[in-house]
């Protein structure tokens, strides 16, 4: 061969999954990723969806984000919230967002919630639930409110009111107790906050604030850090370190101004 | 088999142990002691219950922490009260505290085989007045310390403790020394900050903190009266006195 091929074809790459496999067998483990314990929650309501979500992100028993986004963008009308591994939600949901503005685009009529829902099932059910996203997926287009549920091998709900996640028990007793249909949007607003603080102070892979995003017919109103119940105390001592408190075993100071000596060759260049 | 059959050898398994969460420490000064714990109880992603002690008042001049399987450390303690109770009866007096220390590694290694899957961490003070921490693994072996911290964040919490107790990682001025023992108040800043820290950033730690102060005889208790939600446990204010602190801490 003249030369190795430095060609990639598009999408994942499986190249290291023999070796890893390997490498498990032989009690190593694949390090842990970053998930979104994460309460995530839906509602419908008279004039459109709220969607809720915590703010922690966790790796095991220790807190990665204090205050990390869980409501992604998909387009102007629709948002889909996210639970599990947290790259997984990301890039799904990133990927879903793109593919459905060049849907937009190439028909152009405004993206439906349905069609999100269906790409993104289809995706998650090519890859048998291997990439680890949870997700509650909300809009109002043409046919009107939309709420879904997409789990990670790729099934869907479509309900009134969905919660997810490891505080999704939390969350759904607080609808189940208080949900009813056409509420108003304060109303609605009120119990997805309910929802989500049940999951924050009840379920420990929930935790910090409260965001929020109202989507109606006409607008859509993303209320980050819409309530914020856990802020952080104050500490009783400052922890500043007196100059010299690190030891050193030798010094060395060198200057950072470069000399240097410019010897004009040629004809200076035509500014006029 | 879901057959019928029981052609193949099968394995079923009990476990009798849970990990339940929350974290205890303890630093010595020199005429006084502290411990403190966080009162959460949890397993897995749940909260048993924001307010369960992990602190125990033993005696007069003896407070011991227990933290891993709750069950286990509240059996334990129980004994261990049992044993000092028996101990009061045969010699009229309260079991001194390196003895206490002996008593439960003893009682601890008695159960090398099915151990109580508990971290102790024993603080008081001595016969000589001195403020003492023994810790102890779950199978009975013990130190005498000046600081430990145990449980879910103790990899959070003991390199902070080695930094502003023991000075680690940082050099005196010159001309100057670390102190050995750091007076009441700074030990209780420390104490409190290091349950506020760890409760950011672990999900195991919250709701609630105890933090027990044991003076030495004679000792004045340095402005511990004017802290707020303190209370006195001793039974006689001219030997060594306990008092309990309790706070809240962050419930999410």
């Amino acid at each position: 061969m003249a030369s190795a091929s430095v060609y990639r074809g598009a999408g994942f790459d499986f190249s290291n999954t023999v070796r890893n496999s390997f490498l498990e067998q032989r009690g190593v483990p694949l390090p842990k990723a970053t998930s979104t314990g994460t309460t995530i929650v839906g509602c419908l309501f008279k004039d459109g969806i709220v969607l809720g979500a915590d703010t922690r992100a966790t790796e095991g028993p220790i807190v990665a984000d204090k205050n990390c986004e869980k409501i992604h963008f998909i387009s102007d009308n629709i948002r889909c919230c996210g639970a599990g591994t947290a790259a997984d939600t990301e890039f799904t949901t990133a990927l879903i967002a793109s593919n459905m503005e060049m849907h937009a685009l190439s028909t152009g009529r405004k993206p439906r919630v349905v069609t999100a829902m269906t790409m993104l099932k289809q995706m998650l059910y090519r890859y048998q639930g291997h990439i680890g996203a949870a997700l509650v997926l909300g809009g109002v287009d043409a046919t009107g409110p939309q709420l879904f549920t997409i789990h990670p091998h790729g099934s869907t709900d479509k309900l009134p009111y969905v919660t997810m996640g490891s505080g999704s028990l939390a969350a759904m007793a607080v609808f189940e107790a208080g949900w009813k249909p056409d509420m108003e949007r304060q109303e609605a607003l009120d119990l997805v906050t309910a929802a989500i603080s049940a999951g924050i102070f009840n379920d420990l892979g929930s935790g910090s604030n409260v965001d929020a995003c109202v989507i109606t017919a006409d607008r859509t109103e993303m209320l980050r850090n819409f309530v914020k119940p856990n802020e952080r105390v104050e500490k009783e001592r400052r922890y500043v370190f007196r100059r010299g408190t690190t030891a050193y075993k030798s010094e060395q100071i060198r200057s950072l101004v470069v000399e240097e000596t410019v010897t004009r060759t040629g004809e200076a260049m035509d500014t006029s | 088999m879901p057959d019928g059959s029981f052609s193949h050898p099968q394995e079923r398994q009990f476990n009798p142990y849970t990990e339940n969460g929350g974290t205890i420490l303890a630093i010595a000064g020199a005429d006084f002691s502290v411990v403190a714990g966080d009162t959460r109880q949890s397993e897995g992603y749940s909260i048993q219950t924001r307010y369960a002690p992990k602190v125990f008042r033993l005696t007069d001049r003896a407070v011991l922490a227990v933290n891993g399987f709750a069950a286990d450390g509240n059996m334990f303690v129980k004994k261990v009260k049992q044993r000092l109770e028996w101990y009061r009866h045969a010699h009229a007096k309260d079991m001194p505290l390196r003895a206490i220390a002996r008593l439960i590694q003893t009682m601890l290694y008695a159960q090398r085989f099915f151990p109580y899957y508990v971290y102790n961490i024993l603080g008081g003070i001595e016969e000589d007045g001195t403020g003492a921490v023994y810790s102890f693994d779950p199978v009975g072996s013990y130190e005498r310390e000046a600081c430990r911290a145990a449980g879910a964040a103790q990899a959070l919490v003991q390199p902070f403790l080695d930094n502003q107790i023991y000075f680690k990682n940082q050099q005196a001025p010159v001309g100057s020394s670390h102190p050995v023992h750091l007076p009441l108040q700074d030990v209780l800043s420390i104490v409190i900050d290091s349950f506020t820290s760890a409760t950011e950033r672990h999900i195991e730690v919250g709701d609630g903190l105890e933090i027990y102060v044991i003076v030495a005889k004679g000792r004045s208790p340095q402005g511990l009266e004017s802290i707020r939600n303190v209370q006195e446990l001793s039974t006689n204010p001219e030997g060594d006195r306990v008092f309990v602190i309790r706070r809240e801490l962050k419930k999410d």
